[in-house]
């Protein structure tokens, strides 16, 4: 019974959203604000059951892990934030964050993205697939190298190289439309099936 | 004339691609899937692994995504219980955890599979990369209990393992971040770990250069990539149904983008003449 009831809920607000593809109107307008408002409940106190009791509470004042003071304290400095006044002191463990992330991320982000990347284009130009990575790359390059203007033969490369970056972007458009496409069709498996069982 | 076909309402090319999405799942054709080579490399490494190892595999997704990810985690979780492959998970995302429950525990009822002993779900962390750190080095100390907040002692097969290191194979379903990017920045790059990854299809175009450098040893994209993995593991599922609709939609979107712009020329080369 509750599970039919969900699936009814389910499908009046999937409708509900696909109004608003004939125009802007209130139910449209109900299920868009009943989803930020259960959205915002439901973080809220996921975060306090899953992230904040497990991670800082218990362990600080039932277990007594006096390192955790630390974070604790870097949290209610963030949340001065809150008062004007003293909103400056939240810079502090904002700034402690940014540095902490950086220098986690530095090495390993140019090592996978940038170094490994750079020595998996090169390549024996021994066959089509490698020789048109090998130009792409390169002309791509050359498209964003702005201390020369694009005239000549450093034109003709980055004209090449604008090419390559079209044909990246109409692959990038071609699975974004198979994405939001995918997405339809599960909404409609949902209405069609689990809802007016017809499948 | 031109101008009318210029300025066509955009609610009448919904109601056409909502009818052509409706009408292929009501009355499904069977249209030919071919296989691509990145979800193929994924099914052949799964493959290669002997049975009774160690996968791990990592939920990081949520209900807005499970139309592309639900059903190729389905397809690799049969696969991998197929293959006696025993599964610990995590969701770096707190709603792929039990969504990634819920299809361990549809599989294992269909395999027999035993919770404890054949898969176990540790649940959700939050801190991204940390969490992938942390699990490389110490899973104990990360997750001292499972997603029901059992002690891991309890679970049989985690017995003598400490970290990522027993583990033949790292599969993420990812929809975003944290996901494939992170598990490839550390489980792969900093301790060596093969990762494959399936992905929502928005994001696969970003992951094809970790594949082509061997960062990544298998890609599932989207919908598409689930409906092959489907026919790999011959257990056609949600994936495979919605190929034809998918198929079908995407030639009107095809059509409607070249009759659109042929409509413009004409009107262009109209206007000039």
């Amino acid at each position: 019974m509750i599970q039919t009831i969900g699936i009814w809920v389910a499908a009046f607000l999937t409708l509900c959203i696909f109004s608003f593809l004939y125009k802007d109107n209130p139910f449209y307008k109900f299920a868009e604000h009943l989803f930020v408002g259960v959205s915002a409940g439901y973080w809220a106190m996921y975060s306090w059951y899953n992230v904040l009791l497990p991670n800082l509470g218990r362990p600080l004042f039932i277990e007594h892990e006096l390192i955790l003071l630390i974070p604790f304290i870097l949290g209610i400095m963030m949340l001065l934030r809150l008062f004007p006044k003293i909103g400056w002191i939240s810079r502090w463990p904002l700034a402690f964050i940014v540095g902490m992330t950086s220098g986690y991320y530095l090495v390993t982000f140019l090592q996978t993205n940038a170094l490994e990347q750079a020595r998996a284009t090169i390549v024996p130009l021994q066959n089509i697939n490698n020789i048109i990575l090998v130009i792409g790359v390169i002309t791509g390059l050359f498209y964003f190298f702005f201390s020369t203007e694009h005239k000549k033969a450093v034109g003709v490369m980055a004209r090449i190289g604008r090419m390559f970056l079209m044909v990246a972007f109409g692959a990038s458009f071609g699975y974004t439309v198979m994405a939001r496409i995918s997405l339809l069709i599960g909404r409609f498996y949902f209405l069609l099936g689990d809802w007016l069982r017809l499948l | 004339m031109l101008d009318r076909l210029l300025n066509i309402d955009r609610r009448i090319i919904f109601a056409v691609l909502a009818t052509i999405v409706i009408v292929a799942i009501l009355f499904p054709m069977g249209l030919a899937i071919q296989i691509s080579e990145p979800a193929k490399k994924l099914y052949r490494e799964i493959e290669s692994i002997p049975p009774g190892s160690y996968i791990f595999l990592s939920f990081d997704y949520d209900p807005a995504s499970m139309a592309e990810l639900d059903p190729m985690a389905l397809a690799v979780i049969r696969h991998c219980f197929r293959k006696d492959l025993k599964i610990a998970s995590l969701g770096l995302w707190p709603q792929g955890v039990l969504l990634g429950q819920a299809n361990l525990e549809k599989a294992a009822q269909e395999y027999g599979k035993e919770y404890g002993v054949d898969f176990v779900n540790l649940g959700y962390k939050t801190g991204g990369i940390v969490v992938i750190s942390g699990i490389s080095t110490d899973l104990r100390s990360i997750f001292p209990q499972d997603y029901a907040e059992r002690n891991i002692d309890e679970l049989p097969l985690l017995n003598g393992i400490d970290n990522l290191e027993p583990f033949k194979l790292v599969v993420t379903f990812s929809a975003g971040d944290p996901g494939v990017r992170h598990w490839v920045m550390i489980a792969q790059a900093r301790y060596g770990k093969k990762v494959g990854c399936g992905s929502t299809a928005v994001q696969a175009p970003a992951f094809y250069p970790y594949l082509q450098a061997g960062q990544l040893v298998g890609l599932v994209g989207g919908m598409k990539g689930a409906a092959e993995y489907e026919q790999l593991v011959k257990l056609p599922g949600l994936a495979t149904a919605g190929m034809d609709a998918q198929s079908l939609a995407h030639a009107v979107i095809v059509f409607s983008i070249i009759f659109g712009n042929v409509i413009f020329l004409l009107k262009k080369r109209s206007s000039s003449g």
